[in-house]
């Protein structure tokens, strides 16, 4: 059965991905590239993958296709159709990769076996004793953010310079400075009226449940990426909704900039901590008397950085490119 | 059986190079990038499905779960996911940029006028 929704899943995959090669016009492969990350969500459930998919329905599905449209409103939905030259030589270049890796694959392990050497290496200690080190049922989230923290901090800190990039890259030169929208008078035509209404009743639920996902990431599927992602893609909502000037009067993106790198500096810290007691960057180990407690502690503080850094660069990009929509449109 | 045994990893090929096909076959600027989100969609599936282990469970501990699927490549890609939506929004911009220098975002017309 699980096999069966696999490849029916995998089908549905290649067939849409299929479609954005032939489809010309922007507006259709978008819609197109929303609903190929919401299959890659489902087959992300399919494999076990809880964690992942929750992050790629808020991504895939949510805020990726999301800043596209942002950008298409901006330039436009045209695709030209004579572009790209020679495709008879992509065609000859992706067929002979296509097959080389194809026959790649073949020595490969058998899909879905337990002995495959992926499996053999460091997750079996993982899943053996990472109950009895943290306390903490879910393995996906101890391992992101005690055993691996030093990754997930690279990680964050990509993405934290990815928004700074943002900025910097969409500051215009005659607004000096940054890419900050500027306080305008709301627009009182409301043309959606029926999707403010409902919308309305939805937000506060979409940030609870972000907050839920946050605090619950140790016990059940979630974290601070996952988290993060949703709370953004909320108010993101509200901003599309009730345009620009209204949502940033909500959330001041002086103050979402700050909190991007305040996510940073918490994570940062917990590990300086660790240091200035003669301990090794983020050892939680100094955080309290008994270690079990001690690992709570740093990965729910660890966690928690994450989840600010995250929902605040994305909704620190989300501004940026409203703002480019608001200023072109005008 | 032994069909589907690779199934998964040769769905990824194609996924792969129908990407790359649209990243080096069209023009448009937006195209090439969501062409390079589907290159990168098919690596989330290929670690994920290596991650599987048939029979297993998701890896949130429990005492009456024996099997449970790989963790490991879940926080990869987890954490990959997220990087991949920041590194989008960076190309996005970038395409914002040049679509005001130059007033368009096909590569042709680009090329053309950077030539002049």
């Amino acid at each position: 059965m699980e096999l069966a929704v696999n490849i029916v899943l995998l089908s549905l995959l290649v067939t849409t991905a299929a479609a954005l090669v032939l489809v010309r016009g922007l507006l259709a492969s978008i819609m197109l590239t929303s609903i190929y990350g919401l299959l890659s969500a489902s087959f992300f459930v399919i494999m076990d993958a809880v964690d992942v998919a929750f992050t790629e329905a808020a991504v895939g599905a949510g805020v990726s296709p999301l800043l596209l449209l942002l950008s298409v409103a901006v330039i436009g939905r045209h695709e030209a159709r004579n572009a790209g030259a020679r495709p008879l030589f992509a065609v000859l270049l992706v067929g002979i990769t296509g097959a080389l890796l194809i026959v790649g694959t073949l020595d490969m392990p058998a899909f879905g076996r337990a002995d495959a050497p992926a499996h053999l290496h460091v997750a079996p200690r993982y899943l053996l004793l990472s109950g009895e080190e943290t306390g903490i049922p879910n393995v996906v989230t101890s391992v992101l953010a005690s055993y691996r923290a030093y990754d997930t901090l690279g990680e964050v800190i990509v993405i934290f310079t990815a928004g700074v990039a943002v900025i910097l890259i969409l500051a215009s030169g005659t607004h000096r400075g940054s890419a900050r929208p500027h306080s305008a008078p709301v627009d009182t035509k409301d043309p959606h009226t029926i999707l403010q209404v409902v919308s309305k009743t939805m937000i506060p639920f979409m940030l609870l449940f972000a907050f839920y996902v946050q605090f619950h990431g140790d016990y059940g599927p979630g974290g601070g990426f996952q988290a993060g992602v949703i709370f953004a893609s909320g108010i993101i909502l509200y901003g599309l909704l009730y345009g620009l000037p209204a949502i940033c009067r909500v959330i001041r993106p002086p103050v979402v900039e700050l909190c991007s790198a305040l996510g940073v500096l918490v994570y940062g810290v917990t590990g300086i901590l660790s240091m200035l007691q003669g301990r090794p960057f983020l050892d939680y180990s100094v955080l309290a008397d008994d270690p079990i407690r001690a690992q709570q502690i740093g990965i729910m503080v660890i966690e928690l950085g994450v989840g600010i850094t995250v929902a605040s660069v994305l909704i620190v990009i989300y501004y940026a490119f409203a703002n480019q929509f608001e200023t072109n449109g005008n | 059986m032994d069909i589907l045994s690779h199934f998964n990893y040769w769905v990824v090929v194609v996924l792969m190079m129908l990407g790359f096909f649209i990243v080096i076959a069209r023009g448009n600027l937006i195209k090439k990038l969501i062409g390079l989100n589907i290159f990168q969609t098919s690596v989330f599936i290929f670690y994920i499905s290596t991650g599987k282990v048939i029979g297993g469970s998701a890896p949130v501990l429990s005492s009456d779960i024996q099997l449970y699927s790989n963790p490991l490549p879940h926080v990869l890609i987890l954490t990959a996911i997220v990087v991949g939506i920041a590194t989008t929004s960076v190309g996005l911009a970038l395409v914002l940029r040049i679509y005001r220098a130059y007033g368009s975002i096909e590569q042709d017309e680009i090329l053309e006028q950077s030539r002049q």
